[in-house]
């Protein structure tokens, strides 16, 4: 694990965010290793985008503590965030401007010598792949390429870390795949990237340690393997019936076959480290199902065994 | 760093943005003061020196066009620091691109006014190189009326800023328009002196920073400027200023810090 020793590059403890009445972050504690992929990983709501803010020092701490790059918040908020990469959850890019404009006047705001931007403005766009579009105006892009604009855009400063909240959020599976294939060679780059996600499958693709969150509380801590090891079996049997045929109760169908029965308006799911076993199982006692589907455990099934409730509702 | 070195780079963001315009803004800042002047100074001109009589025997024209000027710097604020404020918080949102760079709050507002200002300045000088094509200026003081037009600009694009900034929407921007800077435009000294107005009226005009920005600035294009009372006219628009910028940062830091 890289960037274990040593002091942690981001760090919180007991961090509580208030707005009036609501408690949107709930004293979470958590350590961000330098050269981590981090995620906060949970519903709409949970807290993630205030964290985010927090750490980006665009939203002030309401309690408890926070150092980035062991600096303080509230006093180098300016030197902290001349040092991020932000890729916030909704656009910030200027419509009327070009794309490389756009690049270019972002490497502004930090300060940075024109005559320095342009090339580095041109790289950044070749690495997104838009540099066919440098000259064209943000309006008509896609939505994934207007995401791999802010991505390029956030680069500018070279950031030692970067905040994504929800980068592929909204975008269809290819645009979500060439996202990911991008910030999957930042963080081979060493660039500490910390991301939230309701995607299971992108906590899983990107991240090497995640928190789980619900209702602005971590509820688990670890990388995907060890969190799907801890609450989770190894498979999953998902079971589908027809109207009138799903049985109120599975005790007799399943028992001795799997570890745990998650039922869900749409579905069960028989927990097991043995899917092929148990689907042959409850076949074999004449439980017949419209469908049967036997996969590997996701840490959708831990969010679900975590909070009793779906990742995406 | 200072303070003014980060404003320069929200500043140079509304400038590129403006690069785009440019030439559109350019035609109607030549265009509005010669059809006004025309329409007003010249045609209704015609009218008004047959049967009234002005202070110190001046011509109609000589009269409105300093009071256009400084009307039009005004109207100039209340668009650039309405729609695009409001735009730049919620719609477009370039205002939190910047909050997420080393700038901060203060450096926004700031560096977004100073385009507003280099705005008005620009109309402001165009109009009064218009005026003096018509010969409506008796003194080279009237150039005063420049920085003059400015102060007009800021002491309504800062107080409205912040009212932009405080806005879920723009619905309040017309009716500011309407019951606020239309009623200013016509009543405040810009047509007519307003001790044509009724007593109560006159008061009220007397409140209105449009009022003392169109009398210094006719005071200065026709040489007629008396010191005190010119110390008095920029006092009160710098102090419309400082309430109108204190009024902005805290509207901007509640809208942007949350």
């Amino acid at each position: 694990m890289a960037g274990q020793n040593g002091h942690p590059l981001i760090s919180a403890r007991g961090l509580v965010k208030r707005f009036g009445d609501f408690t949107a972050v709930d004293a979470i504690d958590f350590d961000v290793q330098r050269g981590e992929a981090f995620g906060f990983l949970g519903p709409n709501g949970a807290g993630k985008t205030s964290t985010m803010r927090m750490i980006g020092c665009v939203s002030p701490v309401t309690d408890g503590t926070l150092s980035v790059f062991g600096l303080d918040p509230v006093r180098d908020g300016v030197n902290i965030r001349a040092r991020l990469g932000v890729v916030p959850q909704q656009d910030t890019l200027d419509m009327e401007l070009t794309v490389r404009e756009n690049v270019v006047i972002y490497g502004r705001y930090f300060g940075l010598p024109r005559k320095e931007l342009g090339a580095r403005a041109d790289e950044l766009l070749e690495f997104v792949e838009l540099t066919e579009r440098a000259h064209d105006k943000v309006e008509p892009l896609s939505g994934g390429m207007k995401r791999r604009l802010t991505i390029a855009r956030s680069l500018i400063n070279d950031p030692e870390a970067m905040l994504l909240d929800e980068p592929t959020t909204g975008l269809d599976p290819q645009a979500r795949h060439v996202v990911w294939d991008r910030l999957y060679r930042l963080k081979r780059q060493g660039v500490t990237l910390l991301l939230t996600t309701h995607y299971m499958d992108e906590a899983e693709q990107l991240c090497d340690r995640l928190v789980v969150m619900d209702r602005g509380s971590i509820v688990a801590e670890g990388s995907p393997r060890e969190l799907i090891e801890r609450y989770s079996t190894r498979e999953v049997v998902e079971l589908r019936f027809d109207d009138g045929r799903r049985p109120d109760d599975f005790g007799y169908w399943t028992e001795g076959l799997v570890s745990r029965v998650e039922s869900l308006p749409d579905r069960v799911l028989l927990y097991t480290d043995d899917g092929d076993a148990a689907s042959h199982g409850i076949h074999e006692r004449g439980l017949t199902p419209e469908s049967i589907l036997v996969r590997r455990s996701t840490l959708e099934d831990v969010f679900l065994h975590l909070t009793g409730r779906s990742l995406i509702e | 760093m200072t303070s003014l070195a980060l404003a320069a780079r929200p500043f140079e963001f509304f400038l590129t943005q403006y690069r785009r315009v440019w030439r559109g803004t350019a035609v109607t800042s030549v265009v509005t003061p010669i059809v006004y002047l025309l329409a007003l100074g010249v045609g209704l001109g015609v009218f008004v020196d047959r049967s009234a009589d002005l202070a110190h025997g001046i011509s109609y024209l000589e009269f409105v066009a300093p009071g256009l000027m400084a009307a039009t710097a005004m109207q100039l604020a209340m668009f650039e620091s309405s729609w695009p404020v409001l735009s730049a918080i919620k719609w477009d949102r370039q205002y939190h691109a910047m909050l997420a760079t080393p700038l901060r709050v203060g450096d926004v507002l700031l560096g977004h006014q100073a385009f507003i200002a280099g705005r008005i300045l620009m109309t402001a000088t165009v109009y009064l190189v218009v005026i003096t094509a018509f010969g409506a200026i008796a003194s080279p003081l009237g150039v005063l009326a420049i920085p003059v037009a400015l102060l007009v600009g800021l002491s309504f694009s800062l107080p409205i800023a912040a009212w932009a900034a405080h806005s879920e929407s723009e619905a309040s921007f017309v009716a500011i328009f309407r019951f606020l800077i239309l009623p200013m435009f016509l009543f405040s000294g810009t047509f007519f002196p307003i001790s044509n107005l009724p007593a109560p009226l006159e008061v009220m005009a007397h409140l209105t920073p449009l009022w003392h920005g169109v009398t210094l600035c006719r005071d200065l294009t026709l040489g007629e400027v008396e010191l005190w009372s010119a110390l008095a006219h920029v006092g009160y628009l710098l102090a419309c200023c400082a309430v109108g910028l204190a009024l902005a940062r805290m509207t901007y830091r509640r809208r942007l810090v949350v």
